[in-house]
């Protein structure tokens, strides 16, 4: 049976966890993956603590279940680290983090309190605000998430992507641009260990 | 065959765009989660101009089904879409819907009632509503809530059988979670669904009728008892338009789902999203040499008790999964009537009951291996220790 | 052992810890109480919602002329008093809204990043040690 990559997003209310999470299904599915995307089911606030998951596979994706053990945990606002919501949860010893944050990924091994698999960071907050012209660190988290995992090929992904922020933001090319610069930059300036 | 697209959609986003192709006459509606996306989609295709519906904000979903029923009476093609305490709401009218022999088509997105107040997975509300005369189909993924919605329409104006439908998907796990479908396109659901000619309704000066008048002692019964053989009908009207869709699209639907049941030894009854996930736990009990099985329930009103009992004649231990609990303390509505519909094989099969998932709690593959380990040890002992059992509660 | 469950519940320490020992996520079904009733009141203070801030209003004292404004707008009682003078956030519930910054007239309140501000307390505790 194909191996299932798991992924869990955190994120607050408003910074596009979910819509990270539904984005990058659509994105794998356009390139003929089997997909699930789906936020963890309480009722979202703005700034609340908010997580979100994807399955990716080869094969078709039966079960329904939540997600207890993922391979990627992405974080999207730091301040989650060390907060209420345990973001280590159920991440085993291969398991990968990508998180924004301008921090080094060895400071943040040490804030994550691991010290095996894989850390790596990405500023997506400067990112974004450099070429999105707001902090909004979703899309450049998706494309440091793409170079760490290959889980699709990016060209493809930028591809899908950009159909979708023209469907979305037909009358602001500039959002459009500046999101896939975004993506592109993320892609670029991941780094971890 | 037809034109196909593959998309990924969370199941809101694909039941919308079933009515969305439909393009009901009226839709009069009132937001509750996790329905709430699906008339919201709409609107947004109303407000643009994507479809020729007469959308109806409502105060309530008592409201929302009476405006319903109003429209349907009036000779319109009419749909709605709720949840939980949002179809307890409704009740009333929901009886009133059927009664009328009004073919509407309601998207149920399946929720706990309250109290105290949970907004996840839960199957209560349909359930609850198992008396009310309405068609019920279950849908284990956006998928098949899709395709659901589009045959509905077909098997509520058949004339044989005029009853309402009711298409149910598990909130938040299919509702608010993407997966890839298939949708087809337009014209081929604007073909297949047809236009909606109703025989008699209100709105028609030159043949005037009244419909839903006092009813006495002397006529009710006989009403009711042409009630009971259109849902009877409506079985019939579910498999042939299973095929026909099959047809279209290559997925043919009929009143259940055998996987692997054929020389199962154990198995289990289970509907919508958990039937996925025990799919997967069947896989890998086949895997060791087990004898496992899955009978996926897809139509639970009418029930088709002798289609069942054909199917699981075989079987030695069934483990019935109920996502609500009747409080009956008989166990579940889907194992009372399991158990039932097997009384006259005569045969020793052990039936179970297992009350999961309520309120949203979660199930996964390891608990369909315990549960089936469970049903194993039932078959070598021959002993049932506790009938009915609540899966995954603290205790 | 207090367990925050899937939505990291805080039913709080103390006196409001009643209501935490009761209602627990480990709980077994005949230990709760009953209906999900809970028995015990004032314990929405126990949910802190100050995890929900990404950025923190700041006190600067020297401006500040204790006029309250910003205590009579806090829509989550997230300004501490005393003596009818401004006393503190309560950094426990305040969940960044801003509008005491917008809503003070002498710009007595700075509104920085959380991440900053979490920077700046673990530099002053560096310092302290």
């Amino acid at each position: 049976m194909a191996k299932t990559l798991e992924i869990r997003w955190h994120g607050r209310g408003g910074q596009g966890a979910k819509t990270a999470a539904l984005l990058l299904a659509q994105s794998a599915s356009q390139v003929g993956k089997y997909v699930q995307g789906f936020p963890e089911y309480g009722p979202e606030r703005m700034g609340a603590p908010v997580t979100a998951f994807n399955r990716i596979s080869d094969g078709k994706i039966r079960v329904h279940s939540s997600i207890k053990e993922p391979d990627v945990v992405v974080i999207l606002d730091p301040t989650l680290i060390g907060a209420t919501t345990d973001v280590t949860a159920g991440v085993g010893p291969d398991g990968v983090f990508i998180v924004n944050t301008n921090r080094s990924p060895q400071e943040i091994r040490k804030q994550l309190g691991i010290d095996k698999g894989k850390v790596y960071t990405v500023d997506a907050n400067k990112i974004s605000e450099e070429t999105i012209g707001r902090v909004i660190p979703n899309t450049p988290m998706m494309g440091a998430l793409i170079k760490v995992t290959g889980i699709i090929p990016y060209e493809a992904f930028i591809e899908d992507t950009k159909k979708q922020l023209e469907k979305k933001f037909s009358s602001k090319p500039e959002v459009i641009k500046g999101n896939l610069k975004a993506i592109e930059r993320a892609y670029q300036e991941v780094k971890g260990e | 065959m037809v034109n196909t697209k593959k998309v990924a959609l969370t199941g809101n986003e694909a039941v919308a765009q079933a009515m969305k192709q439909i393009n009901p006459d009226v839709v009069a509606a009132y937001p509750i989660t996790p329905q709430t996306e699906i008339v919201q989609f709409f609107s947004s295709f109303v407000a643009n101009g994507q479809v020729d519906t007469e959308f109806v904000t409502v105060e309530s979903e008592h409201s929302a089904m009476s405006a319903t029923v109003g429209a349907a009476a009036g000779g319109a093609r009419a749909m709605t879409a709720t949840s939980a305490n949002g179809l307890a709401l409704m009740w009333e009218v929901l009886y009133i819907a059927a009664s009328n022999r009004l073919p509407i088509v309601m998207p149920v997105v399946n929720r706990a009632l309250s109290a105290p107040i949970n907004i996840h997975c839960d199957h209560a509300d349909s359930m609850g509503a198992r008396d009310s005369g309405w068609i019920q189909l279950y849908s284990e993924n956006a998928q098949e809530a899709y395709d659901n919605v589009i045959q509905a329409i077909r098997i509520a104006e058949h004339p044989d059988v005029l009853l309402p439908v009711m298409v149910t998907m598990d909130g938040f796990i299919i509702s608010h979670a993407l997966e890839n479908l298939e949708i087809i396109d337009d014209d081929a659901v604007k073909e297949f669904v047809g236009e909606y000619k109703p025989d008699m309704h209100l709105l028609d000066p030159d043949n005037p009728i009244t419909m839903g008048p006092l009813d006495l002692y002397d006529f009710y019964f006989e009403h009711k008892r042409q009630q009971a053989e259109a849902m009877k009908n409506a079985k019939k009207v579910i498999l042939e338009v299973g095929k026909e869709y099959g047809k279209l699209t290559g997925r043919e639907y009929g009143l259940f789902e055998k996987y692997k049941l054929d020389d199962a030894e154990e198995a289990i009854i289970v509907l919508n999203s958990a039937a996925g996930t025990a799919k997967e736990a069947v896989d890998a009990l086949r895997e060791k040499g087990k004898k496992a099985g899955l009978l996926k329930l897809r139509v639970f009103r009418p029930f088709p008790y002798q289609e069942i009992a054909d199917a699981l004649k075989h079987v030695k231990v069934v483990g019935v999964m109920d996502r609500s609990e009747g409080f009956s303390d008989f166990g579940g509505p889907v194992f009372s009537q399991v158990r039932s519909a097997l009384y006259d094989l005569k045969q020793d099969i052990k039936v179970v009951n297992y009350i999961y998932g309520l309120g949203g709690r979660d199930i996964a593959e390891e608990d369909f291996a315990k549960i089936f380990g469970n049903l194993e040890k039932i078959k070598t002992t021959g002993k049932i220790d506790n009938l009915v059992s609540y899966y995954g509660v603290r205790e | 052992m207090t367990s925050g469950g899937p939505f990291n519940r805080n039913f709080g320490q103390g006196d409001k810890g009643k209501a935490a020992a009761a209602i627990t996520s480990d709980k077994e079904w005949k230990d709760l109480p009953r209906a999900g009733i809970i028995p015990f009141a004032g314990n929405a203070e126990s949910y802190e919602t100050g995890d929900w801030r990404s950025k923190r209003p700041v006190w600067i004292k020297e401006k500040c002329v204790h006029c309250l404004m910003c205590w009579r707008f806090c829509p989550d009682s997230a300004i501490v008093p005393d003596n009818g003078k401004f006393k503190e956030f309560d950094y426990h519930h305040c969940k960044g809204c801003g509008i005491c910054v917008n809503v003070c007239p002498t710009k007595a309140i700075e509104f920085i990043g959380e991440d900053d501000a979490v920077a700046d307390e673990e530099a002053q505790e560096k310092e302290k040690i």
